[in-house]
Parts: structure tokens; sequence; C-alpha cells
């Protein structure tokens, strides 16, 4: 065994080429996440950085104003109309009726 | 008219009952997204005011001419509902350009005139009840103005520049959106019909009061 043999043989027993070999895999992991990372950071970059607030006042209006009431108000007045229109027709039937009895008691009296 | 008014009314109530689910997966308009919904009864019920217009004007001009008393029953009938009917267009109208256009109201070609041709048929009414004697008859011509008037407000989107959208959008309409439209304008037709029996047998009512009142009097 030479001397470099002699040397191979006190750093394997030292352990310091196992701890190398786990080393070599902490290192080349290192250098992934150092590669990688910054690779990966890059695409997801943030906006920069706002230099100012703008007013609501300066958003147009149609962006201000929401749709969901507007749709629902809508649709209700559409309702309530029929609704509404259907009660007249029934109480105006209901008083002609009415008379057309009151006349024929009036009729009957006669 | 009489005996189909059961069958009329239990379609339109299937028909509305289902609107909403058919509406629901209509999908939304790239510009205007949710609010662009408001079509599904916005059209419809235009298209009730111009059958009630339709309607109103044939059976006034019966009753103009020829002096058919049923037709002037129609004729009251067809007003009521044409007033109903563009006031629902004149609500949900505006309630869809305040967050399309960002404003209530404009006042351009179509809007303006849609306006009137409504005002016109509030004059038919109020002429027949404190008109006085002879009414019918003023009402008639009032409503044959509003008859011929309709198409130009209907037109007026393509003859003039304004902010609502041409008559050649709800044509060009993909199959997607044009089903549920077809549906709820089709329910708004059968509505239409089944209100106007309605007050048409009132009319009926109303007028046989009349006659009733006239031989006890004598």
């Amino acid at each position: 065994m030479g001397t470099v043999g002699r040397v191979g043989q006190m750093v394997w027993s030292s352990g310091v080429l196992r701890m190398g070999h786990v080393g070599r895999l902490i290192l080349t992991s290192l250098l992934f996440a150092l590669i990688v990372a910054p690779a990966a950071l890059a695409i997801q970059t943030a906006p920069p950085g706002q230099s100012e607030y703008v007013p609501i006042k300066d958003l147009p209006a149609t962006d201000q104003i929401p749709a969901a009431p507007l749709l629902i108000a809508a649709y209700a007045f559409v309702w309530i109309a029929v609704l509404f229109y259907l009660w007249t027709i029934w109480r105006r039937l209901g008083k002609v009726e009415d008379e057309m009895r009151t006349l024929a008691q009036k009729t009957m009296r006669r | 008219m009489r005996k189909a008014f059961a069958p009329l009314l239990v379609l339109a109530a299937v028909l509305f009952a289902a609107a909403p689910y058919f509406i629901a997966q209509a999908p939304y308009e790239s510009t205007m997204g949710l609010i662009q919904k408001i079509m599904y009864f916005h059209v419809p019920s235009w298209i009730g005011m111009y059958s009630a217009i339709l309607v109103c004007g044939v059976a006034s001009a019966l009753y103009l001419f020829r002096n058919n008393q049923a037709a002037d029953r129609y004729a009251v009938s067809a007003a009521e509902l044409a007033v109903m009917f563009g006031l629902m267009g004149l609500v949900t109208g505006p309630l869809w350009g305040r967050k399309a256009w960002g404003v209530w109201w404009e006042w351009d070609v179509r809007l303006t005139s849609a306006l009137l041709l409504e005002l016109v048929f509030v004059a038919y009414l109020l002429v027949r009840k404190y008109g006085g004697p002879g009414a019918e008859k003023l009402a008639a011509a009032t409503a044959l103005f509003g008859f011929a008037v309709a198409p130009f407000v209907y037109k007026s989107v393509d003859i003039w520049r304004t902010v609502h959208p041409k008559t050649s959008v709800v044509p060009t309409l993909p199959k997607v959106m044009a089903g549920p439209l077809a549906l709820t304008a089709f329910a708004f037709l059968l509505l239409f019909l089944v209100l106007l029996t309605l007050r048409v047998r009132l009319a009926e009512r109303q007028a046989l009061l009349d006659e009733l009142y006239l031989a006890h009097e004598e």
C-alpha cells in the first residue's frame, strides 16, 4: 500500500469520505435550490408596488354598480306588476258582480 | 278563447316556473355580464306591449269604422295591457342601463319615443275615463295613432344613432341565449292572452251591467 493508499485508508476510516458523499447530496440540493428558486420567483413576479392610490370616483361608473340588486329589482317589478294588475281585475269584477246582485234585488222588490 | 283559458293559464304557469332555470343556464354576455340577463324579461315585455298595441289598433279600427261594440271591449282591454307591459319595459330598461351605460335614462330617440308611445296609451285610458259622451270614438282614434307610430319606435334604433342596441341583436343571438329568450317571449305572449281574456270578461260584465241599469230605469 503506497502513500495514497494509506491516506485513502485514513480518510475512509475517519468517515470523511462517507460524510463527503452525504455532503455532495446536500451540496447538490443547495445548488439546485439556488439555481431553480430565483427562476421560479422570476416567473411569479409580484406586480410593482403602487406609487399612488386611485380614488373610487375616478373608476368608470359601470364598475362601481353591483349587477345583482338591479337584476333582482327588474324581475321583482315584473312579477309585482302582473300580480297587481290581476288583483285590480279581480277587484273590479267583484264590484260589478255586487252591483248586479243589488240591481237584481231591486228589480225583484218591484 | 274562453275554452282555451285554463290550458293557456296552466301552460303559462309551467313556462314561467321553468324560465328561471333556463335563464340561469344561459351564458353571460362578454361585456355586460350578469346584468344582461334582464334581457330575458325586458324584450318579452315589449313583445307583450306590441301584441297589445296590435290588438288595440285593429279592434279600434273595427269599432271606429264598423261600430263593432265587441271590438271596443277588446280595444280597451288591450290598451290597459299595452300600458302594463310598456311600464314593465320602461322600468326594466333603466335598471339594465344603469349598469350597462352608467345612467338610468338617456333622452335618445328609442327611449324617448318608447316613453311617448306609453303615454299615447295612457292618454287612451284617460280619454275613455274622463272624456264624457263620445269619448270611446276619440279614444279609438288615439289608439290608431299609437298603432301607426309603433313601427317607427321599433325601427328607430336602426334609423337614428342611439345608445340602445339595434334590432339586429336579437336575431343574431347564439342558440344558448336565443332558446331561453324564445321561451320567455312565448310565456309573455301566453300571459298576454290570459290577461286579455280576463279583462275582456270584465268589460263584457260591465257592458251587461250598463244594459241592466238602462232596463231598470225604463
